[in-house]
């Protein structure tokens, strides 16, 4: 029988220990009114227990029903080459099986490299300290909200939010955070696609607890973030950034930002290893600066000793966390993204220092390549001029969700249409292209558009 | 000391120094917690209700408020704390103290040694 | 060599990768030969990174061994008995792995439009639908990517609903003080009130203070069943009478749903709302802490107010619901459709299974719990509720031992780890002292429950005879207890602040 181990003659002798005939015997203290006489009659076309064999053709056939798409979309998910050490390797039973480090001294493997990728996202972002993940870059952006709130004191709720953070961050960061009086002002971006200074030099500094700036912004843009951080430590409030990881191996990293870095950082990880997988498991983490370390969400590694005296590591700072601290717990997350972390942590390793500028360098690189290719488009331009990463909003001049089905017909994902967010953009595409995209490919594109586009 | 000591069912220990009340928690409750690991103490001049959390302690697998036993604001807190948690462990109603406070109000429901002992006596009991 | 001397052990320590590190060197094929700098020269070089982050150089081999062999200082379901109560540690089975790393489905977008992205909304919406099926609720969003925040995404739509009804003076939840840390964590984080509900001694929710507790201002009781207790909430159709009539809704958490998986569906029990724990019943991987996925199932009246995304389906075409059509939603909890390649594990499973299967998980989940209890309670440990018939797991007390030999249940768990078996669930629920939680799951076999009755009880018997054996437990693995005191007071998170390898403790 499927992942019932036991014979029937051994189901027959443990009942019989027990001193009962059936299984159904088992559940005699269940009210007969709630036990279901027949099965659970699951949809039609489902009931039958597939094999093997059988499900493996059959997620064949689904897998490849859809013609694959050439990407150039991010918007939050980056398509990058997976090094084969970290596919393989995080099958491994040991990593893949096994629950939450709580029993220490038998789960060293899996704290060491949480421990290591604590390590080594603090110094990617310049930060003193990074947790062992949350759910995602749009959660870790709710929890960074409602951490800055406790780490303020004061009481206030109001938080100022630019723009060019990602839209769905920002909506779940209402989700999450409205409930609790939390006030989430948007500022508006200027020509440039960065945030508007005046704008934000218009409010009540006094009145306001946190601001959140993203780098790169969900346009690609690169922002100017060191005065907003300033102006936020001067009155009093909180900094904090949202970030792709993978970028800070070459922009300045948050922690460096204004005269004293940010106060908490945040951010999605998918770029450092884990697989578009249709929109997840992915990899949100957050970080801060060891004074609001108590106030931070999610599982901590800590180093300490045995007692012969050896290296050893622990979760820790523990009381944070729902299972002891409750109510009044920092956040409720319980299970995170544990071997998201791993995969995260064998990337940074294999890249190392070098690998990761030169695959973020060459994102850039090919971003551009496309942009230069587009805008010889008739009537396809770079909607704003300041600088971009590695995406970029195009302005095509016609409506563009009906241009970006048709490319999905012709086989490549044009990137995201924007007017969904956004009706004034309702022209635009944000487009995307990494290092897994080949020159070959954006001329494919560009061809493709121009026939699309009809110019 | 003794006798001008006084402790509330929630496992506070209040002493009348002057027209202030140093405020710490008991032998009991340290011992109950274990090793405390961190012990968060409120800003001078915090104005605090009675019965309201005013500190929290925590061990490693534990976080306990500590209650105010009188409205009033927060005078001095106990500074070695902070690099020094285990000092309420080691000496909880001497160097483990945790705050100084102005009392706006009169103490009520207090337990003396006797009667604390008794209290501590009968949650025990299995 | 400086004349140091390379020890032979049993268990050599893995140093840190940063500990491995010489500058200049790379794992070969995987550094593309950009020249950075001039890739970036069009950007503001006020923008750029000044120094590269200080981090590892190591060759692809180190990286492969170093992961390797940490893997092998771990316990896991693949290589240890594994009687972690409440957090179903069955096994995972390959093929679901299998079918989550298809390259068709792991290299897709989360932006792909529906209409290119049939196969994978097809099989989500399968999933939905098997989902709604078992708990009896009529609609599935898999949105939530973890149990908690189904806890709280089901919570929010209760509080939602209430306000819809003119109702919104209704702030508190009740939880039995028996509940998963969650449960409060989550009322907690929707800004909702707590107070927490008596268990009688024989294990059920106190329906005499629970009529004392409900009112007009509560919002909704939520409930484990079994509970953590590991025993049936055997007036479950009662309380749920009692808290509809008090106008509130009943919240089911599923953690437990593996003790009744197909045989009784919470709607029936009188739930209106619920999460599942994909990553306990059903069998996906828990990686070391996750990723796992917590789908909420609703009610009629609820369901309008189920987190988005999900899939509909219209005459065979599959597409994401949008906030336009369910404007009473209460909005998206995570960048894009839930961790979908846990999702995929579950549909692969519950294929696997079929609807024969349902009944009998559940079957040999409450079998292999009642036969280790059983045998436990032979070999001299008390059980917390032994006048209860244990479901999937059950509570033992170590209250007299630790009283009369000084050893305690975290001693027991300890020392279970020098016999190869992980730690069962230890204080905790919080209402038994000196507890453990045990849940040996339906995939153990009988040979291997024996054993873990056998080694049980002879720790018992070691507790006895030496205590101390317990107490300084574990023996044979590579390190021995954490001082997880000095880790708490002196935070060392990162490798910056580690201290020199063979320097003193800290004080």
């Amino acid at each position: 029988m499927p992942f019932i181990p036991h014979t029937a003659a051994e189901t027959q002798a443990m009942l019989a220990t027990l001193g009962l005939g059936t299984l159904d015997d088992l559940f005699a203290e269940i009210p007969q009114a709630l036990l279901l006489q027949e099965p659970i009659a699951l949809p039609s076309g489902l009931e039958q227990a597939l094999d093997e064999q059988g499900l493996l053709e059959l997620m064949q056939a689904r897998a490849s029903q859809d013609r694959p798409l050439c990407s150039f979309a991010g918007a939050g998910a980056y398509e990058h080459h997976i090094p084969q050490v970290v596919s393989q390797l995080l099958g491994r039973g040991e990593l893949y099986s096994p629950y939450t480090p709580y029993q220490a001294e038998a789960s060293q493997g899996s704290l060491q490299i949480m421990f290591e990728f604590q390590s080594m996202m603090a110094e990617l972002l310049a930060v003193d300290v990074v947790n062992a993940s949350v759910y995602d870059g749009a959660s870790a952006l709710a929890e960074a909200i409602l951490m800055a709130l406790r780490c303020h004191k004061k009481g206030l709720h109001k938080v100022l939010m630019a723009d060019g953070v990602h839209p769905v961050y920002r909506q779940v960061a209402t989700t999450m955070t409205s409930r609790l009086g939390v006030e989430i002002i948007t500022l508006p971006h200027d020509g440039s696609g960065r945030m508007d200074e005046a704008a934000w030099r218009r409010m009540d500094a006094a009145e306001v607890a946190a601001v959140v700036v993203a780098q790169p912004n969900f346009y690609g843009v690169l922002e100017e973030p060191d005065v907003l951080v300033d102006w936020a430590q001067a009155n009093g409030a909180l900094a904090i950034a949202v970030v792709n990881p993978l970028c800070a191996a070459v922009l300045r990293p948050p922690g460096q930002w204004g005269r004293h870095g940010v106060d908490i950082v945040c951010g999605e990880a998918q770029s450092l290893g884990l697989p578009l997988s249709g929109g997840g498991p992915y990899l949100g983490f957050l970080g801060c600066r060891m004074a609001h370390v108590r106030q931070l969400p999610g599982r901590l590694v800590g180093e300490s000793r045995d007692r012969q005296g050896r290296r050893a590591f622990t979760l820790t700072l523990q009381a944070r966390e729902q299972h002891i601290r409750r109510a009044r717990a920092t956040s409720n997350i319980c299970t995170n993204q544990g071997l998201c972390v791993v995969a995260s942590a064998m990337t940074m390793a294999l890249l190392g220092p070098q690998g990761l500028a030169s695959k973020a360098a060459t994102c850039h690189e090919r971003t551009r390549e496309l942009t230069e290719r587009l805008t010889r488009i008739p009537g396809v331009r770079r909607l704003f001029a300041a600088p971009f990463f590695h995406e970029v909003v195009m302005d095509l001049g016609v409506a563009a969700e009906p241009v970006w089905q048709r490319l999905a017909d012709l086989g490549f994902l044009a990137g995201f249409p924007l007017g969904c967010h956004d009706k004034k953009l309702d022209h635009c595409l944000l487009l995307c292209a990494t290092e897994t995209r080949s020159r070959a490919q954006i001329e494919d594109l560009a061809m493709a558009m121009s026939q699309v586009l009809g110019r | 000391m003794a006798e001008t000591c006084w402790f509330t069912p929630t496992h506070e220990w209040v002493r009348q120094e002057g027209h202030a009340l140093r405020i710490g928690i008991t032998l009991h409750a340290a011992q109950a917690l274990g090793d405390l690991v961190y012990v968060e103490l409120p800003e001078v001049g915090h104005q605090v209700a009675a019965g309201d959390a005013v500190a929290v302690v925590e061990s490693v697998k534990a976080a306990s408020d500590v209650y105010s036993p009188v409205s009033g604001e927060v005078l001095e807190v106990n500074a070695a704390l902070v690099d020094h948690p285990e000092l309420v462990n080691e000496d909880p109603m001497g160097q483990g103290w945790l705050l100084l406070l102005y009392p706006m109000g009169s103490l009520e429901n207090m337990l003396d040694q006797a009667g604390y002992d008794a209290l501590v006596q009968s949650q025990t009991q299995p | 060599m400086d004349g140091q001397q390379v020890q032979p052990q049993p268990h050599p320590a893995v140093p840190l990768l940063m500990e491995d590190s010489k500058p200049g060197r790379r794992a070969g094929t995987l550094v593309a030969g950009e020249d950075v700098r001039q890739a970036l020269d069009d950007l503001p070089a006020h923008l750029l990174r000044c120094k590269p982050p200080a981090m590892p150089e190591l060759s692809e081999l180190q990286v492969v061994r170093h992961f390797t062999r940490l893997s092998q200082r771990n316990f896991s379901v693949d290589t240890n008995t594994y009687p972690l109560g409440s957090c179903t540690m069955k096994y995972n089975p390959r093929a679901a792995h299998a079918v989550a790393s298809l390259a068709g489905l792991v290299t897709r977008h989360p932006h792909t439009p529906d209409a290119h992205n049939q196969g994978l909304l097809a099989t989500l919406a399968e999933l939905q639908q098997m989902l709604a099926a078992i708990t009896g609720l009529p609609e599935v969003s898999l949105a939530p990517m973890g149990g908690a925040q189904g806890e709280l995404a089901a919570l929010a739509m209760m509080a939602a609903y209430h306000r819809d009804q003119g109702d919104g003076q209704r702030t508190e939840v009740l939880v039995p003080n028996s509940a998963h840390g969650t449960n409060p964590a989550s009322a907690a984080m929707c800004g909702l009130k707590v107070r927490e509900i008596a268990t009688t001694p024989d294990g059920d929710v106190d329906t005499a203070a629970l009529a004392a507790a409900l009112s007009g201002k509560t919002a909704a009781v939520m409930l484990t069943n079994p509970s953590t207790l590991g025993t049936f909430e055997r007036r479950i159709t009662e309380i749920a009478r009692m808290v509809h009539e008090a106008g509130a809704l009943c919240y089911y958490d599923g953690a437990n749903l593996n003790a009744i998986l197909g045989r009784v569906r919470p709607a029936d029990m009188g739930f209106d709302a619920l999460h599942l724990n994909l990553h306990k019943t059903f069998a996906t991987p828990h990686g070391g802490g996750g990723p796992g996925a917590g789908p909420v199932a609703a009610s009629k009246r609820l369901a309008p107010y189920l987190p988005l995304p999900y899939v509909l389906e219209t005459d065979g075409v599959f597409r994401l619901a949008t906030a336009m059509e369910r404007p009473q939603s209460i909005g998206v909890l995570g960048a894009f459709l839930g961790n979908v390649g846990v999702q995929l594990r579950a549909y692969a499973y519950l294929r696997l299974l079929g609807t024969a299967g349902l009944a009998r998980i559940s079957g040999h989940a409450v079998l292999n719990a009642s036969y280790v209890a059983h045998g436990l309670h032979q070999a001299g440990y008390k059980l917390a509720y032994p006048q209860r018939r244990a479901c999937h797991e059950f509570v033992v007390t170590l209250a007299a031992e630790a009283e009369r030999h000084g050893f305690r249940a975290g001693d027991v768990a300890k020392r279970m780890l020098d016999f190869g078996i992980y730690a069962p669930t230890v204080y905790f629920p919080l209402l038994v002292s000196e507890c453990l939680l045990i849940e040996p799951t339906e995939t153990e076999t009988k040979d291997e429950l024996d054993r873990l009755i056998m080694v049980m009880s002879q720790i018992m018997e070691e507790g006895r005879t030496q205590p101390e054996l317990l107490q300084q437990a574990p023996h044979l693995l590579p390190i021995s207890r954490v001082d997880e005191v000095a880790a708490a007071r002196h935070p060392v998170l990162t490798w910056r602040t580690t201290p020199e390898p063979g320097s003193p403790a800290p004080a």
